[in-house]
C-alpha cells in the first residue's frame, strides 16, 4: 500500500515548489513535480523595446540574477547583428563568474548544507578537535579552537533563548545525519563565515552593473566605460578593487567551500548511489567565450557544449537552438494550451503560452496528477528529457576529455574513493557543483587578466552603438541567446518586429528539471531522480529535500510563461481526494 | 527541539554576552542613531529600547516574487544579516532560509502567529495575483490571498519589501496578466510600511528593521508609506554627476567621450531627477558604488509601476507626465546647441527665466571640464 506524501513548501529555494511522492516500503515509488505561481513576464514585455527587455526579464530571478539580462542581451545582438567589444565580453564573463562563486557557495552552505549538517549537534562539539580537523583540511586562518568555541556558544546563546527563528523544526536528529558534533561544528562556523563572505564577492557586480542583485547591463556591450586617467570612468582603482574580490573570492572557494565539501561528502558516500534517474541524458549549451561569444572555434569557449545520452560519455551530440525539430516545449501536463493541441511540441520561436488552470480550487490537500499539475512547461530535446547543471556541463567536459575537466573530477573520485558511476546521482550533482566552482574562480581570474592587458594594450571600448538606432534594424529579424546559468543550460527567443518585440520565450534551467511528464509519460529529472529514494520517516522528508536541493531549484525562473491568447479561461475541478 | 516558554534575551543582554562592552553598546547605538538622522539626543532613548526589548517575531512570506529582496538583505553590511537574525530578530518563517519544510515549515509560522498574537512584524516580499481567485500563486494549498490574510490578521505591522510588495512590480506592467497586486491595496487595517526598490538596498531594509527594534515604534513614513529616512530626497538631488547636470554635461551615446568622463546620463534616459531612493547617499553593496555612478541611468525602480513610465532609455521630457524636468530639457538643449520641437511644450515660465542662469552654468561647466581633464 503506497502513501502519498505532500511537500509544499520546498524551503530554501527559490520560487514555489510542491513534491507530491509516493512511497511504498520505505522507498518513493512515484513522484510528482509541481510549481504552483506565475507572472507572466514573457507577456509583459511583448510590445516593448528590444533594448529594454532585458531589465524586465532580468526580474525572472534575483537569485541567479544577471544571468537573464546577459542571455537578453545575448539574444537581441544575435537578432540584430551586434558583436561587442571584448572588454565588454570579458567584464560580462567576469561577472558570471563572481555569480556562479556567489551562488554556488550560498546555494552550498544556506541552501543546501542544513539538509545534510544537524545544528543542535553543534552543541555537544568538541571544539578542539574541530580546530585540529579544520587545519588538517585547510590553509583557512580562522580555524583556532577558541574560533570554534566562540561559534558554539553562540549557537548555544541561540537555542537557549527559546526562539529558534530559521532553525525551528528543522530536521535535527534525523536518522540521516550522519556528521560528528565537531564537523557539524565547522560547516556551522562556515554557514556564519559563508553568509558574511558573500556580501563582498557581489560587489564586483556594483563595480561593473551599479548594484547587487540586479546589476544594469546592456546592448551592445555594458555601461560602464573605460577611463583609466579620469575619475568618470573605471580606472586602475575600480580595476584593482575587482581584482582584490576575485582573490579573495578565490581564496574563500578554495580554503573553505571545497575542504568543507569533501569533509561532508566522505561521511554521505551512500548518496553516490541514491538520485540516479532512469534516463541518463546531460545537456550543456557551452558557456565563457574566450574568443567572442559569436565565435564557431567551440574549443574557445571555457564550458563545451553537447548532448549525453542514456549515461554514455563516450559521445557528446551536437544541439542547434535554432532547427525547429531539436528543442520544443510542451503542455500536455501544465496548466496552459496550445492551439494546434496540447500534445505537440512548439519551438520557441513559435511557442506560445496560453494559460489555462485546471487543479483543484485552493485551498487543497492534493493535485490531480492524472491532469494536469504544473505552471511549468515541459522542454524536451529531440524528444528525449535533459538534465541540466552542474553535473551536466563536469559530465559533458569529462566526455569531451578536456584536461582541467578530468584532472579535477578524477582527484575527487579518488579522494573521495567512489566509483565514476557515483557522479550520476545527488552526492554527484552536489559535489559537481563545488569542482566546478573551482574551475570558474580560475578562469575568472584570467578573464581579469585579459581585460588588464586589453586596457594596457589601448583598447577601451565597452559598448558598440552603432545599431542601438532602431531606424538601423530590419523591419523583422530574431535572434536568440543561450548560455549556461548556474543551475543550467538556459536560452531566449526573440522575434523583432517595427522595432518592438513580437515574441519573446525562456527556456530555463529548471524548466529542464523541474517539469512535470511528456506526452509519452517520460519524467523530468527531479521526479525520475526521486524514484527509488530511501525515506526513513515520511513525517520527515529529509531525503526529498536532500535530492531536490541537489539541483538547486529556482522556480520563479522555471515559470514565467503566459501569452496573448490567455483568455483566464478556467476550469475549477474539485479533486481533492486522493486513492493512495 | 522546541520553543519555550523562558525569558528572552534583550539586545542589551546579547550584546554583552557575545563578549561586548557596555561601551561597545552606547556607541553601536550611537552610530544607529546617527545612521537614522536622529538627535544625539536619542542615544539614550535607543539605548533603553535595546536593553528592553526581546527579539522581535519576523513572518517573512514570499509571493510572487523573484527573491531579489531575499537576497539584497543578506548583502546588508551594517548590521550584517547573521547578526540580525541570530541576535536582533527571530526570523521564524522565510522560504528562502528556513531549515524546515513542508507541514513543519508551516507549522513553524502558525506557532508564531499564535504566540506572539498582536506582537509579530509580517514582512511580505512579492505581489498577490487577485486574478481567477488568486489561483496564480499557492503555497501549502492556499492562495497567497488567503496566506496573507491569515498572517496579516495577528500581525503587528506590515513591511511591505521591494517594488513587489509595495507596488506590484514587473508582474503588474502591462498587462498584468495575472492581476498582481501590492500588498497596501489588499490590506487596509494594519501599519504598513512600505520599501519600494528592485530590490530596495540591503542596508535600506536592515535599517527598516533596526528603527523598529531600537525605536520600538515604526519609521516615520511619507504619505505613501514610505520610511523617510530613506526615500525623502530624489537620486538626482544626491547624485554626484549633477554638477555636470547643472553645467550642461551630458552622455550622448554609450561609451562616448562624455561616458568615459562620467557625465550626466539624463539624455540616455537616467529617472533620477523624479525617483525617490537612497542610491546616490547610502549607495549599493556597503558604499561601492550605485548604477549612475557604473555609468547607466537609474530606471527609477523605487517609484510606483516604473516599468510603464516609458522606454528605459529615453529621456524624461519624452514621457507623459514628467513635465517638472522642463528645466532640465533646457539646459540639455543649451548645452548640445539643439532644440527639439518636443520640448516646447514644457516651456514653463521659469525655464524662461533662467535661461541667462543656465547659459553661466554651461561656461562654468566647460571651466570644470578642463579641471577634470
Amino acid at each position: 500500500m503506497a502513501e502519498r506524501i505532500v511537500v509544499d513548501p520546498i524551503t530554501r529555494i527559490e520560487g514555489h515548489l510542491r513534491i507530491e511522492a509516493e512511497i511504498k516500503d520505505g522507498v518513493i515509488v512515484d513522484a510528482y513535480s509541481s510549481s504552483t505561481m506565475v507572472r507572466g513576464i514573457e507577456e509583459i514585455v511583448k510590445g516593448r523595446d528590444p533594448r529594454d527587455v532585458w531589465a524586465f526579464v532580468q526580474r525572472t530571478c534575483g537569485v541567479c540574477t544577471t544571468v537573464h539580462a546577459l542571455t537578453s542581451v545575448r539574444a537581441v545582438e544575435d537578432a540584430l547583428g551586434i558583436i561587442v567589444p571584448p572588454n565588454a565580453e570579458m567584464v560580462r564573463n567576469i561577472m558570471e563568474g563572481v555569480l556562479y562563486m556567489h551562488d554556488h557557495v550560498v546555494h552550498f552552505y544556506h541552501l543546501h548544507a542544513l539538509d545534510w549538517v544537524d545544528v543542535v549537534s553543534v552543541l555537544s562539539a568538541n571544539p578542539t578537535e574541530t580546530s585540529r580537523i579544520a587545519q588538517s583540511i585547510s590553509n583557512w586562518p580562522k580555524s583556532s579552537p577558541g574560533y570554534f568555541s566562540d561559534v558554539q556558544k553562540r549557537i548555544k546563546r541561540f537555542v537557549d533563548s527559546g526562539q529558534l527563528g530559521i532553525f525551528a523544526n528543522g530536521y535535527w536528529g534525523h536518522p540521516q545525519m550522519k556528521l560528528p558534533a565537531e564537523i557539524n561544528l565547522l560547516a556551522v562556523a562556515h554557514y556564519l563565515e559563508a553568509l558574511e563572505w558573500q556580501k563582498e564577492i557581489v560587489k564586483v557586480h556594483t563595480i561593473f552593473g551599479g548594484k547587487n542583485p540586479h546589476p544594469n547591463y546592456l546592448v551592445g556591450g555594458m555601461a560602464c566605460a573605460i577611463n583609466t586617467d579620469n575619475p568618470g570612468g573605471l580606472n586602475a582603482e575600480r580595476l584593482a578593487y575587482v581584482g582584490q574580490l576575485l582573490q579573495d573570492g578565490k581564496e574563500f572557494v578554495e580554503q573553505v567551500y571545497i575542504p568543507d565539501l569533501m569533509a561532508i561528502a566522505s561521511f554521505y558516500k551512500d548518496w553516490g548511489a541514491i538520485g540516479k534517474g532512469s534516463f541518463g541524458n546531460y545537456m550543456s549549451y557551452g558557456d565563457f567565450p574566450t574568443a567572442g561569444y559569436n565565435s564557431l572555434d567551440p574549443e574557445s569557449f571555457k564550458f563545451p557544449s553537447g548532448v549525453i545520452k542514456n549515461f554514455d560519455l563516450s559521445t557528446i551530440h551536437p544541439i542547434d537552438h535554432r532547427e525547429s525539430t531539436e528543442i520544443t516545449e510542451f503542455v500536455n501536463k501544465s496548466w496552459y494550451e496550445y492551439t494546434g493541441g496540447d500534445n505537440e511540441g512548439l519551438h520557441p520561436w513559435n511557442g506560445e503560452t496560453n494559460i489555462k488552470y485546471s487543479g483543484p480550487k485552493p485551498p487543497y490537500e492534493h493535485l490531480d496528477m492524472d491532469g494536469k499539475y504544473s505552471f511549468i512547461k515541459t522542454p524536451r530535446w529531440k524528444g528525449l528529457p535533459m538534465e541540466v547543471g552542474p553535473l551536466s556541463r563536469m559530465l559533458i567536459g569529462y566526455g569531451h576529455g578536456r584536461k582541467e575537466f578530468t584532472e579535477i573530477v578524477d582527484s575527487a573520485l579518488s579522494k573521495l574513493e567512489v566509483p565514476v558511476t557515483a557522479l550520476f546521482s545527488t552526492l554527484g550533482r552536489t559535489a559537481a557543483r563545488g569542482l566546478e566552482t573551482q574551475l570558474v574562480a580560475n578562469w575568472t581570474v584570467e578573464f581579469y587578466n585579459t581585460l588588464m592587458s586589453n586596457i594596457k594594450n589601448g583598447d577601451q571600448r565597452m559598448a558598440n552603438t552603432k545599431k542601438r538606432d532602431p531606424s538601423t534594424w530590419a523591419k523583422e529579424c530574431k535572434g536568440v541567446g543561450y548560455m549556461e546559468a548556474p543551475r543550467g543550460a538556459l536560452a531566449h527567443w526573440i522575434v523583432i518586429k517595427d522595432g518592438k518585440t513580437a515574441n519573446y520565450q525562456q527556456v530555463v534551467p529548471s524548466t529542464w528539471n523541474a517539469s512535470p511528464r511528456d506526452p509519452s509519460g517520460q519524467m523530468s529529472a527531479y521526479e525520475a531522480t526521486l524514484i527509488g529514494t530511501p525515506v526513513a520517516d515520511p513525517e520527515q522528508p529529509l531525503e526529498i529535500i536532500r535530492t531536490i536541493h541537489s539541483f538547486d531549484p529556482c522556480i520563479a525562473c522555471a515559470v514565467h510563461l503566459y501569452d496573448e491568447h490567455g483568455k483566464h479561461i478556467s476550469q475549477v475541478q474539485n479533486t481533492t481526494t486522493c486513492n493512495a | 527541539m522546541s520553543t519555550t516558554e523562558k525569558k528572552q534575551d534583550t539586545y542589551y543582554e546579547s550584546i554583552i554576552k557575545n563578549g561586548f562592552s557596555r561601551r561597545d553598546f552606547i556607541k553601536f547605538t550611537a552610530f544607529m542613531a546617527a545612521y537614522l538622522g536622529y538627535e544625539t539626543s536619542a542615544v539614550a532613548q535607543i539605548a533603553t529600547a535595546l536593553k528592553t526589548t526581546p527579539r522581535l517575531p519576523i513572518i517573512w512570506e514570499h509571493y510572487q516574487e523573484c527573491t531579489c529582496c531575499s537576497e539584497s538583505f543578506i548583502r546588508t553590511n551594517h548590521p550584517i544579516v547573521a547578526d540580525i537574525i541570530l541576535d536582533k530578530v527571530s526570523l521564524d518563517y522565510t522560504l528562502t532560509l528556513m531549515a524546515a519544510s513542508g507541514h513543519q515549515a508551516e507549522a513553524a509560522k502558525k506557532a508564531t502567529m499564535d504566540k506572539y498574537k498582536g506582537e509579530y512584524i509580517l514582512a511580505v516580499e512579492g505581489s498577490v495575483p487577485m486574478g481567477e481567485d488568486g489561483i496564480y500563486c499557492c503555497i501549502a494549498g492556499k492562495t497567497a490571498l488567503q496566506q496573507l490574510q491569515e498572517a496579516a490578521a495577528g500581525a503587528k505591522a506590515i513591511i511591505a519589501w521591494g517594488s513587489c510588495a509595495s507596488s506590484g512590480c514587473v508582474q503588474s506592467a502591462k498587462p498584468n496578466p495575472t492581476g498582481a497586486t501590492p500588498i497596501h491595496k489588499i490590506i487596509t487595517d494594519k501599519p504598513i510600511i512600505r520599501v519600494p526598490g528592485c530590490p530596495p538596498i540591503g542596508e535600506v531594509m536592515a535599517g527598516v528593521i533596526v528603527h523598529v527594534i531600537a525605536f520600538g515604534k515604526l519609521p516615520e513614513l511619507d504619505r505613501q508609506g514610505r520610511p523617510k529616512a530613506f526615500y525623502a530626497k530624489r537620486v538626482h538631488d544626491s547624485c554626484y554627476r549633477r554638477p555636470y547636470f547643472d553645467a550642461g554635461l551630458f552622455v550622448e551615446e554609450f561609451d562616448d567621450e562624455s561616458a568615459k568622463k562620467g557625465h550626466c546620463l539624463y539624455k540616455v534616459g537616467c529617472k533620477g531627477p523624479v525617483t525617490y531612493n537612497s542610491c546616490g547617499s547610502i549607495k549599493w553593496n556597503n558604499g561601492v558604488s550605485y548604477p549612475i555612478q557604473s555609468g547607466h541611468g537609474c530606471f527609477g525602480c523605487s517609484e510606483d509601476n516604473f516599468w510603464d513610465n516609458g522606454p528605459i532609455y529615453e529621456r524624461l521630457t519624452n514621457v507623459p507626465g514628467f513635465g517638472i524636468e522642463a528645466n532640465a530639457d533646457k539646459v540639455g538643449m543649451v548645452a548640445a546647441g539643439v532644440v527639439a520641437g518636443a520640448a516646447a511644450g514644457h516651456a514653463i515660465a521659469s525655464t524662461m527665466s533662467k535661461r541667462k542662469e543656465h547659459k553661466g552654468r554651461v561656461d562654468s561647466g566647460k571651466d570644470i571640464e578642463k579641471q577634470v581633464d
